[in-house]
């Protein structure tokens, strides 16, 4: 191999490859929300709730694995109460025929408030769960070969560094992409989802429940959701903090819209997001000293990246991206509308 | 005419034994919607392999009926017989098992889906949609070829023309082994030819032994192609009839539960030959938001005194040109001259001024632009004249004028309920029309433009619409009339254009036309006779 290619190589290995590594620690949770959020939207139920079902998950996960010691057990756990939060989300919005904004922002607030509540009165920490040792977390694990693909240059590196030593769910979470899009274009349930969230009369015509399609989809929303919670606080996390998923939730459902409800898209989109995230994490603290020529104008670049500025691009991007540059997200047609027989 | 009840001539037996040649037999169905009584007593038998026409006016109760029979509502007394079985039916599903099938006003179909996809929803036979497909393939060949539907299949069904899109919708129906099959107004958004079309069909799956309800409000097509006929009125059968023993005369008379003048609208004597223009339309163009032509040098003349006609197949730029008239939408390039005022590109007009101007619009879409739904009666009575003092006094509503004016104009136009107060809503299509040809009438425009004025109206409003507009003529006003409605377009018009495309494709005097020509002219079809 010839020197300067050795050298192109070592450079990419040393800025790309980490950044890479953390794209995919920060996507997983976006990437299981979006998902989950596909199921929700497709099925013609809006879905603000991503965000509240995560954090009351990520609670359950931290708060069980705090007291059992079990991951898999505090992962049960955290499916459960997102699922349930996502039943309350069906019943207020499809037995009841309610506005889903409105009962999805409910779901948000009485998360917010009732994680950091249950928190301080059962574990005492200001809202925390105690920490946890490795045992009760999900762990990184190793891929096999590792060792040997280590000595590849690049690509070798690539695997060992970026694609191998994650947990379970950062793999789970990609395989719940290729899973979404198989159950949603290849699935008899599938052809009725997305019929649904089209034309709900027409699927009531065909002799099949409206509402049946709907919480089944909501179901699995909750269950994603209980997943992404559980990576939060017991994988990537060891811990659960107050207010952890931080906006996630939403920058999943803009990723979604991003996506055009499509779930390889969506998964493009979260990776762009987790990207800058994992971007603005490793300037964190950087300084920069150089001068910029402009217009024949030097201006002298100096001081701390603002990360702020790059934590902000992802709201920015979307903001502007779906104003125009991807071209219109043609959403659902029967999305956020309650379905009644009524004519 | 007396309330002529014959009871079940078209099945000829009420007895639920005798009846191995009778697909639906109804018996004493009732159905409230609080205190309205929507199905009263209907007793209805059809005979297997026959095509049953329902007719009845907007609300007579058709629509209920059929829903019950499908499912969407349950009867709150009554029986239903499927091939001399009691049934319950209390969901679609449940329809469907008993060999129903039904072909809506609007259809039930997922635009963004394939033809394919649409007909198996529902009925797939596999829980994974590849071997579900390669199954209805084999099965919708089979049943195109035996009844004549062509289609196809993989096409997306929301770009298919609405001729296409019902027949997926009764392919759907067959494809779920319906027996009986119902449509709903099946021919309001078809062309002529393309109803003809339909009517093949459905011969060709009445020789097959399938039952057909035909629920329509056009007279005509019953006499051409039903076996046997009900009437409805008010929620209760009034008739039941053999198609060979009635005439369409009849049948409206039994509809209204009145007698019904014919009426030749047409004016007897010509204009004088100076009549000056209130419309005058010169190579008005224009394109919409994606650059698509949808106005192709229009030109076109309306006299003082006269009706002009405008007919076409929906979309064919019929409600582009009634905007740009009113002044909605400014032109691209063109001029219009509308009682005396031009209208360019670069001097555009705006709604208001054109009222002022009096130059009136009866919209199209009287739920989108002619009034607001959730506004009462009064207020709905002033839309567009609220600026005007006596209505609104430096900003404050002027309250009980407004209510004053409002009862004025329903009992002049027989709006019922005559209540301002009511919600415009909740007031049958009709008397919403009326209440809004009252409000631009009564101002006395000197050119009227009226966009589909009977759409969803019944017989009995149809007739005082159309003479109200016809009494605006004769007092010398230009009336521009769109309607997709050949039948109204021929009672009214003096002279007749039909478009096509964005253009003008042909014009007829109205003494002339028949409809033949004219829904040759519609699908663009006569030019090659003509060259």
């Amino acid at each position: 191999m010839p020197d300067w290619l050795l050298a192109i190589f070592n450079v990419l290995d040393d800025a790309l490859l980490p950044t890479m590594d953390a794209t995919l620690r920060v996507s997983t949770p976006l990437i299981l929300c979006a998902m989950a959020g596909l199921f929700s939207e497709r099925s013609g139920i809006v879905d603000i709730s991503l965000e509240g079902k995560m954090l009351a998950a990520a609670f359950a996960a931290g708060s069980v694995a705090a007291v059992s010691g079990s991951p898999v057990l505090s992962l049960l756990a955290a499916i459960m109460v997102s699922v349930s939060l996502a039943m309350v989300h069906g019943f207020a919005s499809i037995t009841h025929r309610g506005d889903q904004v409105v009962s999805g922002l409910a779901i948000n607030v009485l998360a917010s408030g009732l994680t950091v509540v249950l928190g301080i009165a059962w574990f005492r920490q200001g809202g925390q769960t105690p920490s946890l040792d490795s045992s009760a977390r999900f762990m990184p694990i190793d891929l096999p070969f590792v060792e040997a693909a280590q000595s590849i240059p690049f690509f070798g590196r690539l695997y060992s560094e970026v694609l191998s030593g994650h947990n379970l769910l950062v793999y789970v979470g990609f395989a719940a992409v290729w899973l979404t899009w198989w159950v949603v274009y290849r699935t008899r349930f599938g052809l009725r989802l997305r019929a649904v969230g089209e034309n709900p009369l027409a699927v009531d015509t065909a002799g099949l429940s409206v509402g049946k399609l709907r919480f089944s989809a909501l179901v699995i929303c909750g269950l994603l959701c209980g997943i992404a919670g559980t990576y939060l606080a017991i994988a990537q996390n060891a811990a659960f903090v107050k207010d952890m998923t931080a906006g996630q939730g939403y920058i999943a459902l803009a990723a979604l819209i991003f996506g055009k409800w499509r779930p390889l898209a969506a998964l493009l989109a979260c990776l762009m997001f987790g990207f800058l995230d994992a971007i603005a994490i490793r300037l964190q603290g950087v300084n920069v000293d150089f001068s910029l020529s402009l217009f024949g104008n030097v201006w002298p670049i100096k001081g701390e990246v603002p990360v702020q500025l790059i934590q902000s691009l992802p709201y920015v991007l979307t903001v502007v991206l779906l104003a125009g540059f991807i071209g219109r997200a043609i959403a659902p047609a029967a999305i956020g509308v309650p379905f009644s027989k009524e004519r | 005419m007396s309330t002529n009840v014959s009871p079940a001539m078209a099945g000829d037996t009420t007895h639920p034994h005798a009846t191995n040649d009778v697909a639906i037999q109804l018996q004493g169905i009732s159905k409230r919607f609080g205190a309205v009584r929507a199905n009263h007593d209907i007793d209805l038998t059809v005979k297997r392999g026959t095509i049953h026409g329902i007719v009845g006016e907007n609300g007579a109760g058709k629509s209920t009926l059929m829903s019950i029979l499908y499912g969407f509502y349950q009867a709150d007394s009554g029986e239903i017989l499927i091939n001399g079985e009691r049934k319950k039916i209390r969901s679609s599903k449940e329809a469907i098992a008993c060999g129903i099938g039904m072909v809506h006003q609007h259809f039930m179909l997922v635009d963004t889906f394939t033809v394919l996809e649409n007909i198996m929803l529902g009925a797939e036979t596999h829980s994974l949609i590849e071997p579900s497909a390669n199954d209805a393939r084999g099965a919708l060949q089979a049943l195109s070829d035996n009844y004549q539907l062509s289609l196809d299949i993989d096409a997306m069904t929301g770009k298919l023309p609405v001729g296409e899109q019902q027949r997926c919708e009764i392919l759907k129906a067959l494809y779920r082994k319906a027996e009986i099959l119902i449509l709903d107004e099946p021919t309001g958004v078809l062309t002529p030819q393309e109803a003809d079309q339909l009517f093949k069909v459905l011969d060709a799956l009445r020789k097959q032994g399938v039952t057909v309800i035909l629920i329509t409000h056009k007279l005509r097509e019953i006499m051409d192609i039903t076996d046997s006929v009900s009437v409805l009125r008010r929620g209760e059968m009034v008739a039941h009839l053999k198609t060979s023993d009635t005439n369409s005369q009849e049948l409206a008379e039994l509809m209204v539960g009145r007698e019904l003048q014919v009426q030749d609208f047409r004016r007897k004597t010509p204009l004088p030959a100076g009549t000056e223009n209130g419309i005058e339309v010169v190579d008005l163009s224009l394109r919409d938001a994606q650059g698509k032509l949808r106005l192709d040098k229009v030109s076109l003349q309306v006299k003082r005194g006269e009706i002009l006609g405008i007919a076409g197949v929906a979309g064919n730029g019929q409600s582009k040109l009634l905007e740009v008239l009113s002044g909605i939408t400014s032109p691209d390039s063109g001029t219009v001259v509308i009682n005396g005022h031009t209208i360019t590109a670069d001097k555009p007009i705006n709604p208001r001024q054109l009222r002022e101007y009096k130059v009136n619009h009866v919209p199209e879409d009287r739920l989108k632009l002619g009034l607001v739904k959730a506004f009462t009666a009064a207020e709905s009575s002033v839309l567009g004249y609220l600026h005007q003092e006596k209505f609104s006094w430096r900003g404050l509503l002027q309250l009980s004028t407004i209510k004053n004016l409002c009862k004025k104009l329903m009992e002049n136009f027989d709006v019922r309920p005559g209540n301002p107060n009511l919600k415009s809503a909740s007031f049958s299509g009709g008397n919403q029309q009326k209440l809004i040809l009252a409000r631009e009438l009564e101002k006395k425009p000197e050119v009227l433009l009226i966009g589909q004025p009977t759409r969803g109206v019944d017989i009995g409003a149809i007739e005082l619409i159309h003479q109200r507009i016809v009494a605006m003529r004769d007092t010398g006003c230009a009336v521009l009339l769109v309607s997709v409605e050949l039948d109204e377009i021929m009672a009214l018009s003096d002279r007749i254009i039909v478009m096509f495309e964005g253009r003008v494709v042909g014009e007829l005097n109205g003494a002339d036309a028949d409809k033949a020509t004219l829904g040759l002219m519609m699908a663009n079809a006569h030019e090659s006779d003509a060259a």
